[in-house]
């Protein structure tokens, strides 16, 4: 059975290969190249590539952390997996982010596919993964490398690490001539009974010789180490120190700063600009034109900034709507009236329903959300140097498989000659899945040979080029008898955000996009009639994967007019939801949070309880806010958030993911929209856009369920239930309902 | 131009209206400071100005001539941590880390300004208004607040700050 062959037949396989000075053990995947693609490839048809996930040298043991790090704390939890079976004590190994390195050169390694990021942040492997039907098989080739499921990237890592142990135990065995059972591994070492040491760097070499364990159970959870329990986040004195570099800190020999000025309307190159004035400034070296703009090269990047500024340019108009009203106005003649659309869901007959009930048990409403930015603290950056046979690109991104395909079609060269050299970020939240920088990069780059760049985009560019959130809008009618939800169908209507993404890879979408749907259809609530459609309105602005994507606005529809139904008929809002899921674990979580928040309480004047559920990326999250209306607005006093994502790895990373989770959540949908005008957003700074500050972030209370089996990401889902728990407690607090985000413009937040 | 930086005074050949942030940057390689909005919404790029929390973007370089700039990497290093960088660790607050040298800085001036003045441990309303104009766009809030209150029981009453144990 060749290689390929046993690896159709396996979730993934194992292996180790012999590197410069030692070896590295990983997993195979297999490749399976484009036939034609207009981005061109140079993999061979079904190669096998190896993703190495632990190297051990003479010098060191490094573990590899392809997935890159935006701040889910995936780096801990990589290196804490292969740590735990590798029996490594935290600091005893280096880690890399894999990507082609000098120690790889000219070895199995050196064309090295870097896997998808699965972990926390998996949002944007579901909605690419949604995007690898048929059609876009070519997406599918770069994601299934590594767009495995948390729960297999929790096996493979494990095992690669296992493996290792393996290996050096063998190697000690063959060394000391001492039977393979008396040895133990422990703390970066192998023991032998005399309790001498022997560290796994001296036993390297050998290491790389031994014949692959057969089979190899991985430890149960009952005897983990490290998993489990908290972790210790490996970038954190790093960071309280200043020391953590990022990006935009690189630094390299001769290196010029440079920024981008590039089209707000997304539309393409300028038609005319005049940099003379630009260019006489001190400081600026040289401007050059790129793909939608011009790129201002000085010698430090506030005077590129100040050039860039003194270029005046003049801009095509946009290809999309230019006027946000226009843009509403699509949406709202996409949805004439309940009906039409692709239809996600039809239990029953909720068209009939609505029709037969009398006018006094229906209801209905329609509810708004506007496009939102990612806008994460570390602005876009990317160093990149030309040379005469290769590009080094060091950038922080999430598809660093595609990344280097688009770099090699973009500057000519091969696949081959493209050295992408993963970076921690400031923050992503789906903006970095984006090649806005990095083209531009390119493009300066290839006219600039020999030169170390670092192009930083200045806040308000990075705010014009941000991909939003999609805006969308929903339309929903319902009946309610006896105290009873019955009743329910809701069409929505929004851009494609999958069509929407691969269009700028150049890659067609023909499909009905899950994402204009998903929070709706998919939602475990038992109502006899219950109707979801979905219409797809094009030519608005282009939009991105924004966390938790789709769910974001559907959840805001459905969990608010459930609530609109359960007040109208008089039912209680834990009660009625109760009642009508029927997922155990869905109920569970809802429960605790009733427990928590001791919902129905009597509240004080002007307070109210809201809640709300959601289940995106099978994670069941219930939250239950607070809300007290005071003299200055609203203020958002608790949060209590119960969910299950199966079992936890790192309890302190999780309960982070979750806070975070829930004021990204709350923070945009008080204050934060894109609007557009002649074209371009109308927000050009954290002023025009702010989320949640401190002042503003209420005391947050997490029960982590883990009665679900599979283990699974928990970076999304605490967002989508975030707004609508607000909206429903300010419901519960004032009467006012709130069907449009953000509400600040709406009700007033202390 | 001379700054003084961490103690150790710089020549530099700047323009007077450089932001202090793009000199300590592109000029000193004090990278510590962050770069995240460069209009004074953020607070990613907070240092010290003789003492007082400043927006490194706002702050001119002449402004800076003479005064003493501390930046995260002055504040404390290795088994010499401030209590704020010490309170941070404890209860483990950052995730990406970007906002958190500005978020640092500012608490340590905030912290350092109340013991002068003898202002007694701070309250929630008091954190959340020194605080205010640093941004965190992953949500750290939250452990933001309780290590405020770490910090200040180690800065401000020392003696009777019990040892404290991590939150889980
Ligand atoms: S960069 Fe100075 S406040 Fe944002
Ligand atoms: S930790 Fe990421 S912006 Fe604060």
């Amino acid at each position: 059975m060749t290689l390929a062959q046993a690896l159709s037949r396996r979730k993934f396989l194992i292996g180790s290969v012999a590197v410069l000075g030692g070896v590295a053990f990983g997993s195979y995947s297999l490749l399976r190249g484009p036939k034609e693609h207009p981005l061109g490839s140079d993999a061979p048809d079904d190669a096998m590539v190896f993703n190495p996930w632990v190297v051990i040298d003479a010098r060191t043991v490094t573990l590899i952390a392809p997935h890159a790090d935006f701040g889910q704390g995936v780096t801990t939890m990589q290196t804490a997996l292969i740590a735990e079976e590798l029996d490594l004590e935290p600091g005893q190994f280096e880690i890399s982010f894999g990507g082609p390195s000098a120690a790889y050169a000219n070895t199995a390694l050196a064309d090295l596919a870097i896997p998808f990021a699965t972990s926390d942040r998996s949002a944007l492997a579901d909605g690419l993964r949604a995007a690898t039907d048929a059609s876009v098989a070519f997406l599918g080739v770069q994601i299934t490398g590594g767009s495995t499921s948390a729960p297999d990237s929790f096996e493979k890592l494990r095992m690669a690490g296992a493996m290792a142990r393996e290996a050096l135990l063998s190697a000690a065995a063959q060394k000391t001539g001492l039977p393979r059972e008396s040895l133990r591994s422990h703390a970066g070492a192998v023991h032998l009974p005399d309790g001498t040491g022997l560290p796994y760097t001296t036993l390297a070499t050998l290491a790389a010789g031994q014949p692959p364990a057969a089979s190899i159970a991985l430890r149960p959870a009952e005897s983990w180490r490290l998993l489990g329990k908290p972790l210790r986040n490996v970038h954190d004195t790093a960071i309280v120190t200043g020391a953590l570099r990022y990006c935009i800190d690189l630094e390299a020999e001769g290196l010029a700063h440079a920024t981008l000025l590039l089209n707000p309307r997304k539309s393409g190159p300028a038609l005319s600009y005049d940099a003379a004035r630009a260019l006489s400034m001190r400081g600026a070296e040289r401007i050059v034109e790129i793909a939608d703009g011009l790129a201002i090269v000085a010698d430090n990047t506030w005077r590129a900034f100040q050039a860039a500024d003194a270029i005046d340019v003049d801009w095509p108009p946009s290809a999309h709507l230019a006027e946000q009203a226009d843009h509403w106005a699509a949406l709202e003649a996409a949805l004439p009236q309940t009906g039409g659309g692709t239809v996600w869901r039809d239990d029953g007959d909720a068209a009939q329903s609505f029709a037969e009930a009398p006018q006094a048990d229906r209801i209905e409403a329609s509810y708004r959300v506007p496009y939102v930015a990612h806008q994460p603290l570390e602005p876009l950056s990317v160093m990149i140097k030309a040379s005469a046979d290769r590009l080094d690109i060091w950038a922080a991104h999430q598809l660093p498989g595609i990344l280097r395909r688009r770099v090699a079609w973009r500057s000519g060269l091969s696949m081959a000659q493209i050295q992408f050299h993963q970076q921690i970020a400031g923050g992503s939240f789906g903006h970095r899945f984006e090649f806005t920088a990095i083209d531009g990069a390119v493009d300066l780059a290839m006219q600039m040979p020999g030169r170390p760049l670092k192009v930083t985009l200045r806040r308000e560019v990075d705010f014009a080029q941000d991909h939003p959130r999609p805006i969308g809008m929903a339309r929903a009618q319902g009946v309610v008898r006896e105290g009873r939800v019955e009743a329910c169908q809701m069409v929505a209507a929004g851009p494609s955000l999958v069509g929407s993404t691969v269009s700028r890879l150049g890659l067609p979408y023909p499909l009905s996009d899950s994402q204009l749907a998903i929070g709706l259809f998919d939602q475990p609530y038992a109502l006899s009639d219950f109707r979801v459609a979905a219409h797809q309105v094009d030519g608005l602005a282009p939009v991105g994967f924004w966390r938790s994507i789709g769910g974001s606005g559907n959840t805001f529809f459905l969990e608010s007019f459930l609530d609109e139904m359960i007040h109208a008929a008089g039912a209680d809002p834990m009660a009625e939801r109760l009642r009508l899921l029927t997922d155990p674990l869905a109920r569970k979580v809802l429960e605790a949070a009733a427990e928590m928040a001791n919902w129905g309480r009597k509240m004080g004047p002007g307070q109210g309880q809201g809640v709300a559920f959601s289940l995106v990326y099978g994670v069941p999250v219930a939250e239950v806010v607070e809300v007290t209306e005071t003299d200055q607005g609203i203020r958002i006093d608790h949060v209590h958030v119960a969910c299950d994502a199966g079992p936890v790895l790192d309890p302190v990373n999780f309960t982070k993911q979750v806070e975070g989770g829930v004021l990204w959540g709350l923070g945009h949908a008080i204050n934060c929209k894109i609007t557009y005008a002649q074209g371009q957003a109308e927000q050009a700074n954290y002023y025009d856009h702010p989320g949640l500050r401190l002042g503003q972030s209420p005391r947050i209370d997490l029960r982590i369920l883990q009665n679900a089996p599979v283990l699974r990401g928990i970076g999304e889902p605490p967002v989508p239930p975030a707004a609508p728990a607000l909206a429903n407690a300010i419901f519960a607090a004032t009467g006012q309902r709130l069907r449009e985000m953000p509400f600040a413009d709406h009700i007033d937040f202390a | 131009m001379k700054l003084t930086v961490n103690g150790t005074e710089h020549e530099v050949d700047v323009e007077a209206e450089m932001p202090l942030l793009w000199v300590l940057r592109d000029e000193l390689g004090i990278l510590g400071p962050k770069y995240g909005c460069g209009v004074a919404q953020c607070g990613a790029c907070t240092v010290h100005l003789a003492g007082e929390a400043v927006r490194a973007c706002q702050v001119t370089a002449a402004d800076a001539e003479g005064l003493a700039i501390l930046t995260i990497e002055g504040l404390g290093q290795g088994d010499a941590l401030h209590a704020v960088q010490k309170a941070w660790l404890l209860h483990q607050v950052s995730q990406c880390g970007y906002c958190q040298a500005g978020q640092i800085m500012q608490t340590a001036a905030f912290l350092e300004g109340r013991k002068a003045s003898n202002a007694g441990l701070p309250t929630d309303p008091e954190i959340d208004e020194a605080l205010s104009g640093n941004l965190c766009r992953c949500g750290t809030y939250p452990r933001i607040r309780a290590a405020v209150h770490t910090a200040a029981r180690a800065v401000l009453a020392p003696l009777s700050a019990p040892a404290e144990e991590p939150r889980e």
